[in-house]
């Protein structure tokens, strides 16, 4: 077994990385502190923090990837079918979801379901020929007929309903637990230390939201042992399975997408509006140009040409997990670099009005460096807007993902994406009985992710916009 | 013939009350803003209302048009308006009493005026609201209007926008909106706060004519006690929510009764001892400074002509002493002051800078003669050593201190950039806490943001910035516009302290006349990028030559005018 590290994997560790470096200097600086204690106190924003911190842990599960050698101890035949599905590169997430990746069906099945969505011919030991719903291999086969399906889920759901109690109690001790510690374990000096009912987080949103999660995600993950609970797609796979996948994705190109767009605009914006002149001019002139061509079809065309590049050049790749990996990280580069402009605008405005203040003055009176000044007193008053603006993005560039992908010019099409599941669902959608769960599946979760940032981008707009304060 | 009438009214003991303010008091969160006061103001009067700023007297005012913010709760008292009780009336009432019968004139006319609409088509909507005139006759009515309140061509303005006008002119304006329908009572906020001081004199001596002419009582916000003294008959102070004294306003100059009154009044009251002429060497030589800034126009950014900030100005700074540059606003005051930082390119002309080596400093040895140094053709690199010889203080404490930085980390910026003292942290920190005490700050303060502090105390933190480099010549951008008249006091004499203790030089610009004989040795006037006058404080200021300085003097209103 040996790590194998995609370029996107990279770069989200890395980005990882800034993150808790980031939140290192928000705990250092008191100002700051107190603004996102602000923006949490919201119990909207807290749960949307936690909704879209666990789609963050999947996305990150996802993103170590090995390369798995089979065992050669293993002998039964059991597992010697499960190691061809074996071969290839996989991630941590396809390790703890095992089950979910294997047991694949022989075509479309609906959730919980314990036969076939469509039938097929059969032939009995005297040859004749009739129609079927074939039993699944494994959705629903430990069903022995004294229990109807509904029954069989309603008592396999205490088992997660449990779970989840005791994980949350759990949590919770080690959370009081902590508050204790920190009084140094002096229980009069603990009650005296708890905050006012105001300075408090709202815990009981929080609670409520990590107590949901966690029942059902311990729900899908226990009755897919069992059963297929989002149903099966068109070659038997879990839609689950897919759509956890496609988690990743998602998750990658909402936030590499700024990390391509962020320098870009930072660097150029505060160019723009603090150095003026021909530098403002030249840096107009692009964004200008950049933004009248469609952006559409600037990706489109960008996303072929490199599609003819991949196929001429098929020696470059180890794998296709590779190939996928370089399409993404493309597609990453391209939405970067067309989503600039708006806070590049933005920066440049706001560069030219702080640049006229005061203490600007002062520090060119004090001889300081054209870098310094910019380092020191203007990009951080700026930092607020940059913040607003990646948080409101984030939730568009999940969208643009899905639109993209069902053009056809977005991830490649063995990627485990949204848009791909509803570019598949649009023929699914015409067929007759109509095949929706996997639809459903890609909808639901992508809303989640979407309703769950633009809840977070609307809290964090309202406390860190200095004009809604007045 | 005016003063006749004022005294008429004054003795006229009968003279009926229009409006009168009962036990008015105004909580936020349970702490009161305003704390049961009381006043009346009769017929044809002008009752000012002075105190600093949050103080209340704005929110009193808005409590009389009944336009408070909702967070703001009126819980007792009451307000006559001819008998009738202004809180008890309906909404759709009231309405009819604003504008109709109290009209109110803002502080700042630029905001006042919407920016789309013709000026003459903004009174004529209020007169078509509240009089119910028909379109010719609201126009002819606004024209008559527009002659009374003084703005020359009165039909042709009609049509113009609000950026078409001067500021004096938007004023006017805002006051024919505010006569059109004839009220009883006028509310001027703070009307000439933001206007130079021979509009300033234009609009006051307007607002006494119009008083004169209708019979107009004028509640008269201001904070400004030499205008209290032209403008008021009776006179209210305000502070933190109280009134703390009500008196006829020569009862009122004469013989001040609470000790914060006597306070304002004398901070107030300019200091008429003169300055001792000191000789001393020249610190600063400006030559014929000229600063021009190009007009560009068209699609290749042609220059078609220049805009004359400064043209050809001289002047001279001696170690030691102040220099006041006195000019209303657009006179190009500032532009000198960026440009001897080099802030603004000089187009001709030279900025020279003497080399004096200090008494005893290690300068001494490597420059011992004294040398004239142009600052104008100076690169930034060589600029430098001279950058902590130079320093500046801002106007606008709020905008001067970067909010994102602590005390410590604004005022050790210069020190390092500029290399002066020790490179160690811990003297600097020493430093800057001498410096913190130096302006009257706490050691303490060093680890906080500029939010946490008030204006004055920002303003002692910007004076702190610039002394950390010890610099010669600070360059004061009107330090003390911003400020209330008892902090004012306080900062002029802070920087008097400092300049006798370190021998600074200052380089005093501002627009406040009042203030002049406190602070400054020699006093040069300006006027559209010229010095007009220039000279010793006393010899300008007493015997003025030029008619510039003249109009100057004769528009600032003065606290002692001969009233009786």
């Amino acid at each position: 077994m040996s790590f194998v590290w995609l370029w996107t994997d990279i770069l989200v560790w890395t980005l990882v990385l800034v993150l808790i470096g980031a939140v290192r200097s928000i705990r250092r600086s008191e100002h700051v502190r107190k603004q996102w204690f602000h923006i949490l106190k919201s119990p909207i924003a807290m749960s949307a923090a936690i909704i879209l911190s666990v789609y963050l842990l999947f996305a990150l599960l996802d993103s170590v990837h090995f390369q798995y050698t089979p065992s050669s101890t293993s002998s039964s035949s059991e597992s010697s079918t499960v190691s061809v599905h074996d071969q290839g590169v996989l991630s941590l997430l396809d390790v703890i979801l095992p089950h979910l990746r294997t047991q694949t069906e022989r075509t479309y099945s609906a959730p919980f379901a314990t036969h076939e969505y469509s039938s097929s011919l059969s032939y009995d030991e005297s040859g004749s020929v009739f129609q079927v719903y074939r039993p699944l291999k494994f959705g629903g086969q430990h069903l022995t007929g004294k229990h109807s399906t509904l029954d069989d889920v309603m008592v396999k759901t205490a088992v997660p309903f449990l779970f989840s109690c005791v994980f949350i109690a759990i949590i919770f001790t080690i959370h009081l637990g902590w508050g204790f510690l920190q009084t140094r374990g002096n229980y009069i000096d603990y009650y005296e230390n708890q905050p006012k009912p105001e300075d408090e987080l709202p815990w009981g949103a929080a609670y409520l939201t990590l107590f949901l999660l966690v029942f059902l995600f311990s729900w899908f993950y226990y009755l897919s042992h069992f059963y297929h609970v989002l149903g099966t797609d068109k070659v038997g796979q879990d839609v689950l399975y897919q759509a956890i996948k496609s988690i990743r994705t998602g998750v990658l190109i909402g936030l590499l997408t700024t990390l391509v767009m962020l320098p870009l605009a930072l660097i150029l914006g505060i160019s723009a509006g603090y150095f003026k002149g021909w530098v403002d001019d030249v840096i107009q002139y692009l964004y200008t140009t950049l933004n009248s061509i469609p952006g559409v079809l600037l990706i489109a065309a960008a996303v072929l040409m490199m599609q003819v590049i991949i196929s001429n050049n098929s020696g470059w790749f180890g794998s296709t997990e590779e190939r996928a990996d370089l399409r993404l990280l493309f597609l990453i580069f391209i939405l970067g670099l067309t989503s600039w402009t708006g806070l590049c605008r933005l920066l440049r405005a706001e560069t030219l009005k702080i640049s006229q203040v005061e203490y600007v003055t002062a520090a060119k009176s004090f001889g300081l460096s054209p870098f310094r000044i910019i380092q020191k007193h203007i990009t951080p008053n700026l930092m607020h807007l940059v913040l607003i603006a990646l948080v409101l993005d984030f939730s568009g560039l999940v969208l643009a993902e899905a639109v993209l992908s069902y053009v056809g010019v977005g991830v490649d099409p063995t990627t485990a994406s949204w848009g791909n599941m509803i570019n598949q669902a649009r023929l699914e959608m015409a067929r007759e009985p109509m095949v929706w769960w996997s639809l459903f599946s890609a909808f639901a979760f992508m809303f989640t992710l979407v309703l769950a940032a633009n809840l977070f981008s609307d809290r964090v707009q309202t406390v860190l916009d200095p004009r809604r304060n007045n | 013939m005016k003063k006749d009438i004022l005294m008429k009214e004054l003795t006229d003991q009968e003279a009926s009350i229009v409006l009168s303010v009962q036990n008015l008091t105004v909580l936020v969160n349970d702490s009161p803003l305003i704390n049961n006061i009381s006043f009346s103001i009769r017929g044809g009067e002008i009752f000012a209302l002075v105190g600093e700023s949050g103080s209340g007297k704005s929110l009193t005012s808005l409590a009389i048009m009944r336009l408070l913010p909702e967070a703001l709760r009126v819980t007792s008292g009451t307000i006559l308006l001819d008998q009738q009780d202004l809180f008890q009336m309906p909404e759709f009432q009231m309405q009819k009493v604003r504008g109709k019968q109290i009209a109110m004139i803002f502080q700042e006319p630029m905001t006042s005026l919407n920016p789309v609409m013709k000026v003459g088509e903004q009174v004529a909507e209020v007169l078509r609201v509240h009089l119910k005139l028909s379109g010719s006759n609201a126009k002819n009515k606004v024209i008559s209007l527009f002659d009374e309140v003084g703005i020359p061509e009165a039909k042709t303005r009609y049509d113009w926008y609000p950026h078409q006008l001067s500021g004096g002119q938007k004023q006017r304006v805002m006051i024919a909106m505010a006569l059109a329908c004839e009220p009883d009572v006028l509310i001027a906020d703070e009307p000439t706060t933001a206007l130079d001081v021979t509009i300033q004199a234009q609009v006051l001596k307007l607002l006494k004519e119009i008083r004169d002419k209708r019979g107009l009582s004028i509640l008269f916000i201001t904070h400004d006690m030499a205008v209290v003294n032209e403008m008021a008959d009776h006179v209210a102070v305000m502070k933190q929510g109280e009134i703390v004294e009500q008196a006829e306003k020569h009862e009122f100059f004469r013989n001040p009764q609470h000790p914060y009154t006597q306070k304002l009044l004398k901070d107030a009251i300019p200091s008429h001892s003169f300055k001792p002429e000191i000789d001393s060497k020249t610190l600063l030589q400006l030559t014929d400074l000229k600063v021009h800034f190009p007009i560009k126009k068209g699609l290749f950014q042609r220059t078609v002509g220049y805009v004359k900030a400064v043209d050809g100005v001289t002047l001279e700074i001696k170690k030691g002493q102040t220099l006041a540059l006195v000019g209303e606003s657009g006179s190009g005051k500032s532009t000198i002051g960026q440009a001897i930082l080099k802030l603004v390119d000089s187009t001709s002309g030279s900025v020279c800078f003497s080399n004096i080596p200090k008494k005893g400093g290690e300068d001494q040895t490597e420059n011992p003669l004294e040398q004239s140094i142009d600052l104008t053709h100076l690169t930034e690199k060589q600029m430098k050593p001279f950058r902590k010889k130079v320093q500046v203080i801002f106007q606008d404490p709020f905008s001067a201190l970067n909010p994102r930085m602590t005390i410590d980390e604004i005022i050790r910026e210069g020190m390092v950039s500029l290399h002066v003292g020790s490179g160690n942290k811990v003297d600097q920190d020493q430093r800057i806490e001498e410096l913190l005490e130096q302006v009257g700050l706490l050691p303490e303060h060093k680890k906080r943001y500029p939010h946490e502090f008030s204006g004055g105390q920002r303003q002692r933190i910007g004076i702190a910035r610039a002394l950390a480099v010890e610099p010669e010549l600070i360059i004061c951008d009107e330090p003390t516009s911003a400020l209330d008249v008892t902090v004012r006091a306080q900062v002029l004499s802070l920087l008097e302290d400092l300049q006798q203790k370190y021998q600074l030089s200052f380089l005093f610009i501002t627009h406040d006349l009042s203030i002049i004989p406190a602070i400054a040795h020699q006093v040069a006037v300006m006027k559209e990028g010229k010095i007009v006058e220039q000279g010793s404080v006393e010899q300008v200021m007493h015997s003025p030559k030029h008619d510039y300085t003249k109009a100057l003097l004769s528009s600032a209103p003065k606290i002692f005018s001969d009233f009786i």
